[in-house]
């Protein structure tokens, strides 16, 4: 491998074998001689995409059938297993769909839903027929209809309790078997209560059967529990449809000498990688040979691409922009960066105190009540008639009326309405607890680079800049990726005239382009290369600068800045009117925060390690909500109370963050803070209409006055109520009218009032 | 009295019937991209479902 390869093409080769090797390796047998890959393409939007994306990827030698899901937005490919994988990302990319390799192995979660569709289904058939024989039940049928019917109820009850009630008991059972309670025991002991005293009276030919109540609890619970996990489903695939940053493997060299391509784990210390530009570093390393630039962005914060040569050591996770690399690995997969972050991650974890639900708190003062109550009117009922009968009859009664249906409901609904609205806006939501702990948060720190910024380098005019001079570095600057050539490519055509091509361009990794124009060398590159000749830098060049010398004469200089994120003014803004400190902690240079963090008027940290951010959050006593993207962040998201990353951040930090927001704007902070905080309101809402009930038909059953159909009535409506005010989260008020305004930003719209009244 | 032999279990298998056919349909995966079913009777093409999704849990390489 040459240390100064003359154009990008050497690793563009480079980069698309090393694709095709781990597609290979995400591929799974499906038998048959077939494989089967999954690919994430988020850009496929219509029925168009799906013809295009079939047609081209069927046309491929060795692919047996390609099928998009479009509500997925992706693809799934068979092809032959005999030949090399067919080139799937290329022709993707060649059509116009950008796409990534998903890993459908890590989506096992899935069955969970489908079982709970399934246990759904069966409660909604038996609830509707047995419904369907009490209504004439209740409408006065004969003695002999009525015991036939009751027997017909039990038997449709029966298989339906045991099939759809046994997610309920299993939870419950677990519950108990650690001695705790939780929303599942009161529900299970009231349902398989409801269900045996039916059955006694049915036997004893008694004039009142409670299967339908008891079938109809499991299906209102289970359309609450149903709708909890779709939502907790759908976020999870979202995120998982995110490009991995990192590789699943590395080019190494093998003991033959030739290049093989070895998965992450199997990678050891000593061994050679070869590292293409524009691929992330596999494991800890030590430069063997190349010069390059690295973006460590992700990995310490710092915002300005650092020049490596001969000798340097890298973290894993670093980026190579520039020119390839040779690499002997110092630690194993394991022992590198990622893995150390991994522990800090576990440590964290185990140093946060468990968040208890608030359904869970709810149940535990709950289930004490109701069945305390429930013992009383027993033995209040002993005691005055003696009628032993009688007396657990009423006592079921009160059971049953208290079952907690529309507590059951009271929570998750008004959180899968929460997410919906999240979702709409770009943001996804982990799980129901999450939006429950956001609401609580008091203080809301920042990271710099990739979070408040965007990670990616700016031109900024810090001086007077010729037109031409900008051109001509905007045109040569096109044939780099390094990000400050990315920025001056994008500065240039708006501002320059007539387009110029040079004749002959060269990237000197770790230094610069060298440019040839007719006779004259153009450089744009480190002021000490661009400026060979000896001439001294002029003023106002400073680190972040580049500068274009002709023949070693100074032409220009430019320099960078990192760009803010769109509206993270207004965010900031109005996160502290919503009364919330906010801070910035990152691990970047000392003056680059500085100069940001005084920019938004808010309190800053530089140089913060990633074990000093998570001691820092630990340390303020506070309830934090972490917002970060990199590989340092990750202890800290895991520590704090609640944790947001942006769609970009790395894949580690995206996991562990209970919110990811997809777009760029950073207004999805406060929006989801206040989202969670309206809900929160409509949680404690819907609790009091439940206890309210409760304290309405407790005492008509403790005074023995409850018949099924008033139980029937009773529930459903207080299920009703309770669904009827989740709904109105964020709903009635012209929806996509306002959706519209969060995505441009107007901080105006009362939306973003984080009052919680 | 008599007609409930044979209504209640017409009415019954009917019900069974209804849940038999979804159970079916979930099973054959007909609700995993309800956004393309939409799309796809616009096209004329060929429309065969790849069914059975999940790999198989050791089938990596």
């Amino acid at each position: 491998m040459s240390c100064c390869s003359p154009s990008a093409d050497a690793a563009m080769i480079d980069r698309s074998r090393t694709a095709n090797d781990e597609l290979l390796l995400a591929s799974h047998d499906i038998g048959g001689g077939m494989r089967q890959n999954d690919l994430s393409v988020p850009t496929i939007h219509c029925g168009g995409c799906i013809q295009t994306i079939e047609k081209a990827l069927d046309s491929l030698p060795g692919v047996e059938q390609a099928r998009v899901n479009l509500s997925a937005r992706r693809v799934t490919i068979r092809w032959r297993a005999d030949g090399t994988p067919p080139p799937l990302i290329e022709t993707l990319r060649a059509v116009g769909y950008e796409a990534h390799l998903y890993d459908v192995a890590a989506d096992s979660k899935d069955d969970a839903v489908a079982e709970l569709v399934r246990a759904l289904a069966v409660a909604g058939f038996a609830a509707s027929n047995i419904m369907m024989l009490s209504v004439s039940v209740w409408s006065g049928a004969e003695p002999a209809t009525r015991d036939l019917f009751h027997w017909i109820s039990a038997l449709i009850a029966l298989p339906a309790l045991a099939y759809s009630g046994r997610i309920f008991f299993h939870s419950a059972w677990q519950s108990l078997r650690h001695c705790q309670t939780n929303m599942d025991v009161p529900i299970s002991i009231g349902v398989l209560l409801a269900f045996a005293l039916s059955l006694y009276e049915t036997i004893h030919r008694g004039p009142h059967a409670y299967f339908d109540a008891s079938i109809t609890l499991l299906f209102f619970l289970l359309i609450g529990r149903t709708l909890d996990h779709v939502m907790r489903e759908r976020a999870r695939a979202a995120v998982q449809g995110l490009a991995r940053l990192g590789g699943r493997g590395a080019l190494v060299i093998g003991a033959d000498g030739g290049p093989t391509y070895l998965p992450l784990n199997e990678i050891e210390p000593g061994m050679t990688i070869l590292l293409a530009a524009g691929e992330r570093v596999p494991v800890d390393g030590r430069v063997l040979s190349g010069q390059s630039d690295l973006d460590c962005s992700l990995v310490s914060g710092e915002s300005a691409p650092q020049p490596v040569c001969v000798g340097s050591m890298l973290q894993a996770g670093t980026l190579n922009l520039t020119g390839p690399l040779a690499i002997a690995a110092t630690a194993a997969a394991k022992d590198s960066f990622l893995a150390e972050m991994l522990q800090m991650m576990e440590a964290a974890e185990s140093g946060r105190s468990a968040y208890r639900r608030i359904s869970d708190r709810a149940s535990r003062l709950y289930a004490p009540v109701v069945h305390l109550s429930a013992a009383a009117t027993f033995i209040g009922w002993v005691a005055a008639t003696g009628d032993v009968h009688r007396a657990l009859t009423v006592a079921i009664a009160v059971l049953i009326i208290t079952c907690p249906c529309a507590l059951g409901l009271a929570v998750p609904m008004v959180q899968v309405v929460a997410a919906r609205r999240l979702f709409e806006r770009g943001i996804m939501v982990k799980d129901g607890g999450a939006l429950e702990r956001l609401a609580e948060v008091e203080t809301v720190i920042f990271d710099k680079t990739g979070t408040l910024t965007i990670g990616a380098p700016r031109l900024v005019g810090g001086g007077p800049i010729d037109p031409d001079a900008l051109a001509l570095a905007a045109a040569i600057a096109s044939y780099s990726r390094h990000p400050y050539s990315i920025a001056l490519a994008a500065a240039g055509p708006a501002r320059a005239g007539a387009p110029i091509a040079p004749d002959h361009v060269s990237e000197y990794p770790g230094s610069g382009l060298e440019a040839l124009l007719g006779t004259a060398v153009y450089r744009l590159g480190r002021p000490e290369w661009a400026l060979a000749g000896g001439e001294s830098l002029p003023s106002g060049a400073e680190m972040a600068s580049v500068i274009l010398s002709k023949d070693g004469r100074c032409l220009a200089v430019f320099q960078f800045e990192d760009r803010l994120r769109s509206d993270a003014r207004k965010a900031i803004a109005a996160l502290v009117e919503g009364g919330l400190a906010v801070e910035v902690l990152s691990g970047d240079r000392e003056q680059p925060v500085r100069q940001l963090a005084s920019a938004l008027g808010v309190s800053h940290r530089s140089q913060v390690s990633p074990g000093g951010k998570t001691a820092h959050i630990v340390a303020s006593g506070r309830k934090v909500l972490m917002v970060g993207d990199g590989l340092n962040d990750a202890p800290a998201l895991v520590a704090a109370h609640a944790s947001m990353a942006p769609a970009s951040a790395a894949d580690v930090g995206r996991n562990a963050a209970d919110l990811v927001f997809l777009r760029e704007s950073l207004l999805a902070v406060p929006q989801a803070i206040t989202v969670a905080r309206n809900a929160r309101r409509l949680v404690r809402q819907n609790l009091a209409v439940a206890v309210g009930y409760n304290a309405i038909a407790m005492p008509i059953a403790i005074f023995g006055y409850v018949t099924p159909l008033i139980a029937a009535v009773a529930m459903s409506l207080s299920s009703l109520v309770v669904v009827a005010n989740a709904m109105r989260l964020g709903g009635g008020r012209g929806k996509t009218h306002r959706q519209q305004d969060s995505w441009r930003g107007n901080p105006s719209s009362p939306q973003f009032a984080l009052s919680d009244k | 009295m008599m007609d409930f032999f044979y209504l209640i279990p017409v009415a019954l298998a009917l019900g069974a019937a209804g849940l038999a056919t979804f159970m079916w349909s979930l099973k054959s995966g007909q609700y995993e991209d309800l956004e393309g079913a939409a799309e796809r009777i616009l096209s004329n093409d060929g429309d065969k479902p790849i069914v059975e999704m999940r790999p198989p849990p050791s089938g990596r390489p």
